[in-house]
């Protein structure tokens, strides 16, 4: 039937939708996930699977509880959540630690404030931040990695891996190192791209989270303003202050590579809902990150500032968005920036 | 990051051509059509005054009605034939609206009734030019619809410097103009080189979209012989046909917010508006047809046709060989910025650049979702606004919102809604602001004038009863008893005051 009632243009479509976008995205943190997996065990795996479904479980009760259709649960969002928060976690966390982050995530962070689009804070980073403040100890205790290593007689998966023994062995991740003594050997460039290293689940691998991060540039799916304006805003600081004090203050290469700071740049911070819409306002958004970063790490009393610096940046979206719009074609620039 | 450096402009975007449907093709000359129906009322809501009745014998060309001023062009008829009905008849406007309509029943034949000779256009003076270009009945055909002789007596009144000529069609499936240039790139150049004539500026610039080499090579070949002509090329981006990005592209100006183009000496003309002044320079032949781009998934013969004005849009239809499949939509004009069309029924008139039958595919209509900030609208915003803003604001009528974040320097061009993930139909919240705001302006501005009037009504009555308060005193003065002078004085006062605070 031929629709004559008017309807405005245009009257063709690019064909994106949320949903894509939120998959491409879940699909290029596969293979960090997995390479967590690989080194931590079973555990591991036990956080991500409840985080995902716990997400999703969350996410339909919500949408109830707000009277929403319920076909929004399957949009992808819910579950990004999930799966940024369980990389975000210590591969040994209980699986009832990581569920109750989640549903404080999903319930607290986003339906309260009304659902999909309308949370002012990035819900991943406030479920990560309500557990390291609840509990301070399970979040704290980091592993050493035990992947599964090859011999001859075929891949030989030890106790750790397997979470048979139940207490992993800890050891210290590179930032609280960073924040104890510099002087302690630190993991090298490799270890740390790599993620031969204790740490969060997905986020020891640099390397495999640069590459997911790549693809989402090359999909168009995020914009390099908030990645690069990140990353710049945590090296710089720490270069001009390693080269000041390198006895008290970590290398550029150690502070970008190590804990969450790729994870933060690619996949937490350029979260589209809790950052600015315009060009200015996500370089400035992004510096901010990576600055506070960089001042909580070294100066906070947590080794790891991630977290907070992107829910602190979350709360400045709304002003920047009110200031830093672009300028209108044609008119003249308010900023000559 | 190649392409973002040539970006002319910040945001448009790369909707999907489909222009091969039709770019190949040579153009069709419609047949003589049965019938057509003429508009009496014009775009812009002028009616104007037919000078036939019905049962007259008209021949092609004909003047057939015209308006009260130069801002409403004449209506001329494009066949031969009987006057068979003046009535209304449905529109092109969206709502379905009958408007009075001129029916003209054709005889078939092809021939013009008037002779139209070709003159020898160097003699002319500007203004003789730009009379016949308003006697022709021309309007922009790019789709404003605007007089082009009021344009070009404008631009020079305003002692324009550049004619640019808009051959951009950026509008996705639209080929009607790269087929015009490449058919008759002489036609184009030699009106391109009336209205740089007609306006007494120094050069045309005639600006193509790099997706078009043929057209390019064409033009470049027939300005050869005229060095105050040039072609320029730009990239391809939507919305590169807009006036102000086109100018921008071109000359690397911008033309502030509010402006006209002719403020910064640049005039923009379609290019096959320039092909309708050549036509009627030089040979004194109104605009009766025009070529548009029948298109679209649904089509079974996509194709360029030179159609009469007045042929109704079922018949445009059936020559290109009918509907292959059901339409989602008939869209006039191109599918970023073109309308609804209300019914097959619609007859063409003089700004409707395009007929398209878009299947359900073509369209991909689906349930918009909440927004999500993604902030593609912001990036793909030709104008620079936060159309999210301004859609969340007009959402719910807060129209002040909606102007905060840009509403008034929308061109309604459809890039936000075009990249939009959430689907989110952000142009008809911003038709919705705008009519929503010019209704309310409309209503401002009536009750200023009922205030104007009503104060002048209060002015006059105060006047003339200090008029009959002076006349009495000067009655009383020459009357000897004071007293009751007095009196009447007070009662005077009293009545005006009441008068006044009422």
């Amino acid at each position: 039937m031929v629709q004559f009632t008017p309807v405005a243009g245009p009257h063709t479509h690019g064909g994106t939708s949320t949903t894509d976008l939120m998959y491409l995205v879940i699909a290029a943190l596969l293979p960090a996930s997995l390479f967590g997996v690989y080194l931590f065990g079973i555990n591991a795996l036990i956080v991500l699977l409840t985080c995902c479904c716990g997400a999703m479980v969350f996410e339909y009760l919500g949408l109830k509880l707000l009277g929403r259709s319920s076909h929004s649960a399957m949009d992808g969002s819910a579950l990004l959540t999930g799966l940024l928060l369980g990389l975000s976690l210590p591969p040994s966390t209980p699986w009832w630690i990581a569920l109750s982050g989640v549903f404080f995530a999903i319930i607290v962070g986003k339906t309260v404030f009304g659902g999909l689009g309308q949370n002012p804070f990035n819900p991943a980073m406030l479920g990560r931040v309500m557990l390291l403040i609840c509990f301070p100890v399970e979040l704290t205790n980091w592993q050493q990695p035990t992947p599964p290593t090859m011999t001859d007689g075929g891949l030989a998966m030890n106790n750790h891996w397997l979470n048979i023994n139940i207490d992993g062995i800890s050891a210290a991740t590179p930032l609280s190192q960073l924040a104890g003594d510099v002087s302690q050997s630190l993991p090298s460039f490799t270890e740390l791209s790599l993620g031969q290293h204790a740490g969060s689940l997905g986020e020891t691998s640099a390397l495999l989270i640069l590459l997911g991060g790549l693809f989402l540039l090359w999909r168009g799916i995020i914009h390099w303003r908030i990645p690069v304006a990140l990353l710049l805003g945590l090296a710089i600081p720490a270069a001009i202050s390693h080269l000041i004090a390198p006895e008290s203050f970590g290398s550029a290469t150690s502070h970008v590579l190590s804990g969450g700071a790729m994870l933060a740049a690619f996949f937490i911070a350029t979260d589209m809902v809790t950052s600015p819409t315009s060009a200015k306002g996500q370089l400035l958004f992004g510096a901010g990150c990576g600055l506070l970063i960089w001042l909580i790490r070294s100066f906070g009393s947590y080794p790891e500032g991630v977290a907070f610096a992107v829910l602190i940046m979350n709360a400045t979206t709304p002003v920047i968005d009110h200031y830093l719009r672009p300028t209108v074609f044609g008119q003249a620039k308010r900023f000559p920036l | 990051m190649l392409a973002l450096k040539r970006k002319p402009f910040h945001g448009g975007i790369h909707p999907t051509g489909h222009k091969e449907l039709t770019a190949n093709e040579a153009t069709i000359n419609s047949d003589e059509p049965q019938r057509v129906y003429l508009s009496l009322q014009q775009r812009n809501g002028v009616v104007l005054r037919s000078h036939v009745n019905v049962g007259d014998t008209i021949v092609k060309g004909q003047l057939i009605a015209t308006g009260p001023n130069d801002m409403c062009v004449p209506l001329h008829a494009p066949i031969n034939g009987v006057v068979d009905a003046i009535g209304p008849h449905v529109s092109a406007h969206p709502s379905g609206l009958k408007v009075n309509t001129l029916v003209i029943r054709g005889n078939g034949d092809p021939n013009w009734g008037i002779p139209h000779v070709p003159c020898d256009t160097s003699k002319l003076s500007p203004e003789e030019i730009i009379q016949r270009v308003l006697d022709a009945g021309i309007v922009g055909l790019g789709g404003a619809g605007f007089p082009s002789g009021m344009k070009l007596r404008f631009a020079r009144q305003k002692q324009v410097h550049t004619l640019l000529l808009n051959g951009g069609e950026c509008e996705p499936y639209l080929t009607c103009d790269d087929r015009l240039m490449r058919e008759r790139a002489a036609e184009v150049a030699a009106g391109a080189a009336l209205m740089v004539r007609a306006i007494g500026c120094s050069q045309g610039i005639i600006a193509i979209e790099d997706n078009k080499p043929a057209s390019i090579d064409a033009m470049r070949s027939a300005i050869s012989d005229r060095p105050q002509l040039s072609v320029q090329v730009v990239p391809s981006l939507y919305p590169m046909g807009s006036e102000r990005h086109l100018i921008k592209a071109v000359t690397n100006q911008t033309v502030a917010p509010g402006q006209l183009s002719t403020e910064i000496g640049i005039l923009v003309h379609n290019v096959a508006t320039a092909q309708a002044v050549y036509e009627a320079v030089r040979y004194q032949r109104p605009l009766i047809r025009r070529i548009m781009t029948v298109s679209g998934g649904a089509l079974e013969q996509p194709a360029n046709i030179n159609v009469a004005m007045g042929t109704l849009v079922s018949d445009v239809i059936a020559k290109c060989g009918g509907l292959k499949m059901e339409a989602g939509r008939l869209i006039a004009g191109g599918p970023m910025m073109g309308q609804v069309l209300p019914s097959p029924f619609v007859p063409i008139d003089k700004s409707i650049g395009g007929i398209l039958a878009l299947s359900k595919d073509e369209i991909r209509a689906e349930q918009s979702h909440d927004c999500v900030r993604c902030g593609r609208c912001v990036n793909a915003c030709p104008m620079s606004l936060m159309p999210f803003q301004m859609a969340a604001h007009s959402r719910i009528s807060d129209l002040d919102g909606a102007r905060h974040f840009g509403l008034d320097h929308c061109l309604l061009c459809g890039a936000c809604s075009y990249v939009c993930p959430s689907r989110i139909p952000l142009v008809q919240y911003f038709q919705h602001a705008r009519s929503s705001l010019n209704a309310a302006r409309t209503m401002e501005r009536k009750s200023a004038q009922a205030r104007q009037l009503t104060e002048a009504r209060q002015a006059r009555l105060h006047r003339e009863a200090e008029a009959k308060k002076a006349a009495k005193a000067a009655k009383a003065a020459r009357k000897p008893r004071k007293r009751t002078a007095r009196t009447s004085t007070r009662t005077q006062r009293n009545t005006s005051n009441n008068t006044s605070s009422s």
